[in-house]
């Protein structure tokens, strides 16, 4: 059994449906992820979980148990809020020790326990000090102390580390992963920030518009997209209109509009006359000046219309056809070479027929 | 240089006040009180002269008065326990006041507090009197009162000229006094505090004594200061509204400068009610800033 379990839970704000029938399970020890643009419900769902709202519609069962009817107080659940929520007149030790002291442990057990977790974010010598005297960084790993300190059986996230410079944050990311395998803990994880989500989570669901448009792996989020949205906000990805021409087996060639034929992984159900989009990941496609004859190949030659520079890897974008445009990337391999082409230069681009998925959402 | 400047014009007018209307008169009260009573009140000259030698006309007989007589240091224990009674209603009134208040939607807020000041637009004599009328024998509110309790099987009461009726009076007028502070400080709560509470496992009681109540300490002294402070001195509501048992440290002293016109020894009881007042300012300003360390 799944240690929690969302069953068609909506939310409404006045006329505005903010979750709208989300029903997904969450496994003991999983590090899961809602992943989706700002205002997508993220927040709202995370709230429901909490008990700070109730759903208007569906069910959440944590180890099998409606929560309804449980307050925030009462559930075995813990938030790790997004400003941190840290009380100030509180040391840190207070702060951490603050679940332990509602739940009326003894000092001594108490006393250990704050001890063990202040070693696991690496604070120990910070316990005497007050929230206002500690960094961003270290604020954080407070909160998230505090969080664990009891050993929820659940710990929501709710974008901690959105207020943290970038190097901050990676560094962060690291240290959510290994305290969370350490403890144990299942960790349901609010961001909108793909990058994260790919690099922290077992799972993740792609919300958009209060609903779930995909709930998959990592590599599958970003390998298989299922629809143009999802495609679309994880990474980058060219999208190209196009038609089913043939079915053969188990590729089918697709009419991309502008350009020509292609082959692509046939889809099951997906018929000739399909109207849909081929999804195109950059790094998947090889430009060149001149690319060797490759019979499996998609190919194309096109003039290059723009370059983006981001340092480890340049976006070049190529006009294949008129008004068609696809993205390359290429990982700056050469030392003391920042652009391999330039703006005009005609060049020639290919991808491997299993290197897109078809989608017709 | 430009910004000292500016800091010592904005700086003097306030010191100003301070020194002409606060430390002269405190110093001519600390020199008087070791002088004698004049003939016809005021004060005796404070030296005069003698076969032309300069004699200086000192006493200390003002302050082993005071040490003397159990009388006067038990009027300072009385004054000191009413005024930390009224503060301590106040606190218990104001408190749920200041809450509501500073919870309820923003576009009330502005309009309770005019409320809550509303009483200050009439003089402050006429608000007293109007209580004299109210916990008068005649008043319905007696009237109730005394149904009830001679229902109870007890004997017909008197509120009027009885220590109750100065504390209600002292409570009605420094109410404001405690709602202010405490509001201000309320409403700049983070209310978020309140739920990470919440979820992590504290009830609706924990949350109040263990956020709510710490953090507005602050404002609770402030408030505080700001009613026992004028209460500790107060003598115009003893004078109407108390009877003889219920005089307080204020009236003793105009007594003194008006009625017996014994100028030094009002002199001594006003500065030890200030010393009193400095030494209370003082231990709160303290606790404050321990506050604000923290906050
Ligand atoms: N209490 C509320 N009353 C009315 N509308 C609300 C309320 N809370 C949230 N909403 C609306 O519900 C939608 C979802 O909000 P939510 O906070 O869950 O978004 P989110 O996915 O967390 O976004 P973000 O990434 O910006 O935090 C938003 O459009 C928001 O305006
Ligand atoms: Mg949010």
């Amino acid at each position: 059994m799944a240690l929690l379990e969302i069953r068609n839970v909506v939310k409404q704000f006045d006329d505005f449906t903010a979750v709208n029938d989300v029903s997904l399970s969450v496994e003991a020890g999983e590090f899961f992820t809602l992943l989706g643009p700002s205002g997508c419900g993220k927040t709202t769902l995370l709230r429901m979980l909490a008990g700070f709202e109730q759903p208007d519609a569906g069910q959440i069962l944590l180890d099998g148990q409606d929560m309804s009817r449980v307050p925030p107080e009462k559930r075995p659940v813990h938030t790790v809020f997004q400003n941190y929520a840290l009380f100030p007149h509180m040391t840190v030790r207070e702060n951490i020790a603050f679940p332990l002291k509602m739940a009326g442990w003894a000092k001594d057990k108490m006393d250990a326990q704050v001890d063990e977790l202040l070693e696991d974010v690496r604070l120990t010598e910070f316990g005497k000090r007050y929230p206002h005297e500690m960094s961003g960084g270290q604020r954080q790993r407070v909160a998230i102390a505090r969080a664990l300190v009891d050993r929820p059986r659940l710990l929501l996230l709710d974008e901690p580390l959105s207020a943290l410079d970038a190097k901050l944050r990676e560094e962060m990311q690291l240290e959510l992963i290994k305290l969370q395998k350490e403890v144990g803990i299942t960790f349901v994880y609010v961001t909108h920030d793909q990058g994260e989500a790919l690099a922290l989570s077992h799972r993740i669901a792609v919300m958009s518009r209060g609903q779930v448009e995909q709930l998959d792996i990592p590599e599958n989020i970003y390998g298989n997209p299922k629809n143009r949205f999802v495609a679309d906000f994880i990474g980058q990805c060219n999208v190209l209109e196009g038609t089913v021409r043939a079915v053969d087996g188990g590729t089918m060639t697709v009419d991309i509009k502008g350009c020509g034929e292609v082959r692509t992984l046939a889809v099951p159900g997906v018929t000739v006359g399909q109207q849909g989009w081929l999804a195109l990941r950059p790094e998947k496609i090889k430009l060149d000046k001149e690319l060797s004859d490759l019979p499996d190949e998609a190919y194309f030659r096109g003039r290059i219309h723009d370059c983006l520079y981001l340092g480890d890897v340049t976006i070049y974008i190529v006009e294949v056809a008129d008004g068609v445009l696809i993205e390359a990337m290429l990982p700056n391999n050469i030392p003391g070479v920042a652009k391999f082409f330039d703006d005009g230069d005609i060049v020639e681009i290919a991808w491997r027929f299993d290197a897109g998925s078809f989608l017709t959402e | 240089m430009k910004n000292r400047l500016g800091k010592w014009l904005l700086s003097w007018p306030p010191l100003l006040y301070l020194v002409l209307f606060f430390l002269i008169p405190t110093a001519i009260m600390f020199v008087a009180a070791f002088r004698f009573p004049g003939d016809y009140g005021g004060l005796a000259p404070m030296y005069y002269y003698e076969e032309g030698k300069l004699i200086w006309d000192l006493t200390l007989e003002n302050f082993t008065r005071l040490v003397e007589e159990p009388i006067y240091f038990e009027l300072f224990a009385k004054s000191a326990w009413y005024a930390a009674l009224t503060t301590l209603i106040c606190l218990v009134m104001a408190y749920p006041l200041s809450w509501l208040i500073a919870r309820s939607a923003k576009k009330y807020r502005d309009l309770l507090l005019l409320l809550v000041i509303l009483p200050f637009w009439s003089n402050f004599l006429i608000r007293i009197y109007a209580w004299m009328i109210i916990l008068g024998p005649q008043s319905a509110f007696t009237r109730a009162v005394n149904w009830v309790w001679t229902g109870m099987g007890g004997e017909p009461v008197q509120l009027l000229f009885t220590p109750f009726a100065v504390i209600v009076g002292m409570v009605y007028v420094h109410l404001p006094f405690m709602v202010l502070p405490l509001y201000a400080n309320l409403e700049k709560h983070d209310l978020s505090l309140l739920s990470a509470a919440q979820d992590l496992g504290a009830n609706a009681w924990q949350r109040f004594w263990r956020i709510t109540w710490p953090l507005s300490l602050p404002g609770v002294f402030a408030g505080s200061a700001l009613v026992f402070i004028p209460a500790l001195g107060m003598f115009a509501i003893p004078d109407i509204l108390g009877g003889t048992d219920s005089i307080m440290i204020g009236n003793l002293i105009k007594q003194q400068i008006l009625d017996t016109r014994d100028w030094p020894f009002g002199a001594v009881l006003s500065i030890m009610l200030t010393a009193g007042v400095l030494a209370i300012a003082m231990l709160g300003a303290l606790i404050a800033r321990k506050g604000v360390k923290r906050g």
